[in-house]
């Protein structure tokens, strides 16, 4: 009797499968497959939707969100749509993921892959098929060098970046004695690479942690018996957070400083309020609460929050793809091509967009600021020298 | 090689792998107790941990303490402290009681080869862990900071923090409590007879059922205190944090010789120590290298670890 009953119950499930994926199939068709070429485009958005990281990255999504709302508000029929694809930040979900991108020929351009680790396994595959990329926050420098000509960055790299957090040090926080800490990520090396070059002998010690890394006990008696007065942290959120917590708890008084891999509203309230007043991170941002125009307003009112990190950013490249859209350009090879000798200034950033060869922003359009965590906000926005 | 670090730090080395070695020792007697009575790696035992953290969490959070808050006085932070190791065990060992009645009994009932029981508990393990991170949506969260920070004593080149000797003295506080309740009481007399032969304890008129209900409770208790002090420790949880405990906690109490006991509470604070000194000798990042190679040649010389003597045959 049970065993019939399972198998009866087996069979229903099997049966509403069956027809659920039968109408999820034909929700795919196009709906309008008439009218103008234009209409049913879509733009990808490459990045860490939920996971730790999802905080750096999430705003982008809604600034790109924004963008396509209002695009299609202006352009009735055009009916662009924002496709997201959640790597969670992880090189390893990057495959399949950008693998799906290119296969949905619909997709004409991804704002995105938001960090350099996942863009390294990502944008090969997306450079195979032709499909143009701008991302908005992976900062690693040596992305322009691998040949992808799809890469478009759409902010300063690492070489700006690194150099701008050693000066810093330097210049601002009048630190002698620099302890280096990285993740071991493409981006949290290449980022302790290039402050180390500034710093060089004012460093006086060095340790690597691991991703996902929660106890750092041994880091922060190292940084201790250096006798630093203040700590570099090349990585991102998850194991800054701690990382500065357990530093602060171990008491440690001096600076902590990052890269825009902390500039997110997470490392704030993940460290607390208290644990965290003083650290800095810089980012090749602007503020994105004090972007141009009416962004800020447009943004809270969409979606109830002030802006974060990259929103703005995120908000002005992707209507960069759209301007290509209106402009008719709705192949992949079109739409690279117009990227190619593109030429504008974003609404939001006030940012030139310009990319040279190899696809990296024009120099002259980069700007390197620095934040400091105050109250639980990120605060006194200073834009760095540049040299 | 940097031996500068090694006997620079060694001191502040030491007592951070004593506390990071409690909370190890505290999971590890979990594993140590299923695997005693049961022959069974109770591998959702991280996942019962990691409940316990955010117990703790949403504990302070309803007495108005999240990680934005200041640091209260003494007085208040022990009563959250308090209160938060009775939540947190009572939910942990709760999770730990329905895996028992979920994942284990009906196997158990039906007579399951041990190969089953093994999937069912990475099963088991998959479901806590994956269920915690859909509702808290896998954010990572951050844990008030309670205790001072500032050092409670130093001498000698000893610092030693509060947070770090209540964790050692709580931890060993609580191992012996558990010691004196496997050898000395009825319950406990209860536990060792079935670990030693579950049917002749039958026969003797054991309740082989409640004995092993209570088995993990008591895991679940454990973890729970684990929980809080890792938790005021590491500042942060999330519904990942199980798992890298749970190996480390494992792994410590094979080398204790699991199913012992003490065993697991010399394999922890061990294991916490080379930890803290592997990774000041060779860098951070070669810190799980050391720890597991270590481990390895322990265990090539003694096969049933430093203790090597099971829950059953311990003497009273």
């Amino acid at each position: 009797m049970r065993q019939r009953l399972a198998r009866v119950l087996g069979g229903v499930a099997i049966l509403a499968l069956v027809a659920g994926g039968a109408a999820a199939c034909k929700k795919e068709e196009p709906t309008t497959p008439g009218g103008s070429t234009v209409s049913g485009l879509k733009i990808g958005f490459f990045g860490a939707l939920t996971g730790d990281a999802a905080g750096l990255v999430t705003p982008g999504k809604n600034g790109a969100e924004l963008a396509i709302a209002e695009y299609n508000a202006a352009n009735p029929g055009a009916n662009v749509t924002l496709v997201p694809f959640d790597s969670q930040g992880s090189g390893d979900k990057a495959a399949p993921l950008a693998t799906a991108a290119v296969a949905d020929e619909k997709i004409i351009g991804v704002v995105g892959p938001a960090f350099s680790g996942e863009s390294e396994v990502a944008n090969p595959i997306f450079d195979k098929a032709g499909l143009p990329i701008i991302t908005q926050s992976a900062t690693r420098p040596s992305l322009n060098s691998k040949g992808w000509k799809i890469f478009h960055r759409g902010v300063g790299n690492d070489l700006s970046q690194g150099p701008a957090i050693g000066r810093y040090l330097k210049d601002v926080a009048k630190a002698e004695k620099v302890f280096l800490v990285d993740d071991q990520s493409a981006y949290g090396t290449g980022l302790r690479d290039e402050v180390e070059k500034v710093v060089g002998a004012a460093v006086v010690g060095k340790d690597k942690v691991t991703e996902k890394q929660v106890e750092f006990g041994p880091v922060v008696t190292a940084v201790k018996n250096s006798g630093a007065t203040a700590v570099f942290y090349g990585g991102y959120t998850p194991e800054a957070a701690p990382f500065l917590k357990q530093l602060r708890a171990g008491g440690f008084k001096g600076t902590f400083i990052g890269g825009d891999g902390l500039y997110d509203a997470n490392m704030l309230s993940v460290t607390g309020k208290a644990d965290v007043e003083g650290a800095v991170v810089t980012c090749p941002c602007g503020p994105a609460t004090a972007a141009k125009g009416n962004f800020v307003a447009d943004f809270k009112a969409k979606f109830g929050t002030d802006p974060g990190v990259y929103a703005d950013v995120a908000y002005d490249l992707t209507k960069v793809f759209l301007e290509g859209f209106k402009a008719g350009k709705t192949t992949r090879a079109d739409m690279q091509a117009f990227l190619g000798t593109y030429n504008g200034v974003g609404t939001a950033t006030g940012v030139t967009y310009k990319w040279e060869a190899n696809g990296e922003l024009d120099p002259a359009q980069v700007s390197i600021w620095a934040f400091v965590a105050k109250d639980g906000a990120w605060a006194n926005p200073t834009q760095l020298p540049k040299s | 090689m940097n031996f500068d670090d090694l006997i620079q730090g060694f001191p502040d080395l030491t007592t951070t792998g004593l506390a990071q070695g409690s909370i190890y020792a505290l999971v590890a007697l979990g594993y140590t107790l299923v695997y005693g009575v049961l022959r069974l790696i109770n591998f959702a035992h991280s996942e019962v941990f990691m409940y316990g953290t955010f117990a703790a969490l949403w504990t302070w959070g309803l007495m108005g303490y999240d990680s934005n808050s200041a640091r209260p006085d003494l007085g208040t932070a022990l009563l959250l402290i308090v209160v938060s190791l009775v939540v947190a065990s009572l939910f942990s060992g709760g999770v730990a009681m329905v895996v028992e009645a979920v994942a284990y009994r009906p196997l158990r009932k039906r007579n399951a080869p041990p190969l089953v029981f093994l999937i069912s508990a990475i099963g088991a393990s998959f479901v806590l862990a994956e269920l915690m991170g859909a509702f808290t949506e896998r954010r990572q969260q951050g844990i008030p900071g309670l205790l001072p920070t500032e050092p409670l004593f130093s001498a000698g080149g000893w610092t030693v923090y509060p947070l770090q000797l209540m964790t050692f003295v709580v931890a060993l506080a609580v191992m012996f409590g558990l010691d004196w309740f496997v050898s000395k009481t009825r319950f406990g007399r209860g536990i060792r007879a079935v670990a030693q032969d579950a049917d002749t304890a039958a026969l003797m008129g054991v309740n082989k059922g409640r004995v092993i209900g209570l088995v993990f409770l008591l895991g679940g208790l454990l973890a729970g205190v684990a929980a809080v002090f890792y938790s005021m420790k590491q500042g942060n949880t999330r519904f990942n944090v199980g798992f890298l405990i749970g190996l480390k906690a494992f792994s410590a109490a094979v080398l204790g010789g699991i199913g012992n006991l003490r065993g697991a509470l010399v394999g922890g604070l061990l294991l916490g120590l080379v930890e803290a000194y592997g990774a000041a000798l060779f860098g951070s990042n070669w810190t799980n290298v050391i720890a597991f190679v270590v481990l390895l040649v322990l265990l090539m010389f003694r096969p049933t670890g430093l203790l090597g003597e099971s829950l059953g045959r311990a003497r009273a």
